[in-house]
């Protein structure tokens, strides 16, 4: 009988099956995160994710897994809609975004078509003013108008537009990093670690044969 | 002994029909897996498991199966083109984005703050007062939403 001087591998412990060297599951599920797997094999089961995984070149497995179980915690999270309800909530914040983003820039336009002169520049208040109150008045961050209470406000705008204005007025570089690694959920591993790579014609070009489970 | 046996339903749904049995009238898949649209469940047994979906929509309520369904099946449309990001992709491109349109609305107040402020200053005597401002220009507008490449997006 062949053992293993590792301890098993968190899929092969909830399997109750002996932990192979070549067990395709364990460089992605280690024995201390055995809720990992136990999502992903609630939602997808473990043979469909062998064949997911089957079809991968080795080294898109560990986004695979990840991905994977991030979307098995959303779903259980939310049965009815799993992460299709953040992508639907992304798309709502993002149509706002381009709302705010025309009146700004329509006003901007106001003050430009009218010229960069003394008198232009009050010509163009006077033109705006009816205005003003109603598009300055739009929060910034905020997303726009009832946005500000949805459960995942506060984890995609941050809560200080000053800090972000002088941040970026500092010539430092916006760092798309904190947004992109916000989580839906604060248990949820970032995203920022699903780094989109290219597909890269593989050198080698053979997937490695990975037995089923 | 048929005695005992359902009787059959008119036509089987595609989900009884991907898996080879009987159809009957209280089958679970049938109300949202019709027979004239057999990729739907095709994608989702191929994603989920048909064990697995039968398993979600008995823990949502009945009025809100036909949404579970369909986000079910727009994530397994997803990861059958994406098979190693599937729908997270897709999330890190809207979070990518929307990064983008802040930081795009963030400057335009700024500017905007600033002509503001202008006329509240300005002296009237004539002198231009504003400086040549670098514009950085902005999005050019087109359609970001538009990442659901892959399939019509369930939910408006």
């Amino acid at each position: 009988m062949a053992s293993s001087s590792n301890s098993p591998c968190a899929a092969c412990k909830f399997l109750r099956r002996k932990c192979q060297p070549e067990c395709v599951f364990a460089p992605y599920f280690p024995p201390d995160q055995p809720q990992k797997f136990a999502n992903v094999h609630k939602v997808f089961g473990a043979s469909n994710v062998t064949k997911l995984l089957n079809e991968l070149q080795p080294h898109q497995r560990e986004d695979a897994v990840n991905s994977l179980a991030y979307e098995a915690d959303m779903r259980l999270r939310d049965p009815v809609y799993g992460c299709v309800g953040v992508i639907s909530l992304l798309q709502h914040q993002l149509r706002q975004l381009q709302i705010d983003l025309s009146c700004a820039k329509s006003e901007l336009s106001k003050y430009q078509n009218l010229g960069i002169t003394g008198h232009g520049i009050i010509a163009a208040a006077n033109a705006a003013n009816h205005h003003h109150q109603q598009n300055l008045g739009i929060n910034l961050i905020g997303g726009g108008v009832g946005s500000r209470d949805h459960p995942f406000h506060h984890q995609f705008f941050p809560s200080n537009q000053q800090q972000v204005i002088r941040s970026f007025d500092g010539g430092n570089a916006y760092d798309a990093g904190n947004l992109l690694a916000m989580n839906v959920s604060a248990s949820i591993g970032q995203l920022s670690q699903f780094q989109q790579s290219k597909a890269t014609g593989a050198a080698d070009g053979m997937r490695t044969p990975v037995e089923p489970s | 002994m048929k005695s005992h046996q359902e009787p059959r339903s008119g036509s089987s749904c595609a989900a009884c029909k991907l898996l080879k049995r009987r159809c009957t009238p209280t089958c679970q898949f049938a109300p949202y897996f019709r027979s004239d649209e057999p990729n739907k469940f095709a994608k989702v047994h191929k994603v989920f498991g048909a064990s697995n979906v039968s398993k979600i929509l008995n823990e949502v309520p009945e009025q809100q199966r036909e949404d579970a369904v369909s986000s079910l099946v727009y994530e397994a449309d997803v990861r059958l083109r994406d098979p190693v990001y599937g729908c997270i992709g897709a999330i890190a491109s809207l979070q990518k984005k929307m990064v983008e349109l802040q930081h795009d609305l963030i400057l335009a107040r700024a500017r905007l703050a600033y002509y503001v402020d202008q006329t509240v200053l300005f002296s009237g005597d004539g002198v231009n007062m504003c400086p040549v401002i670098d514009m950085v220009e902005a999005s050019n507008g087109q359609d970001c939403l538009s990442f659901d490449h892959f399939s019509q997006f369930p939910f408006p």
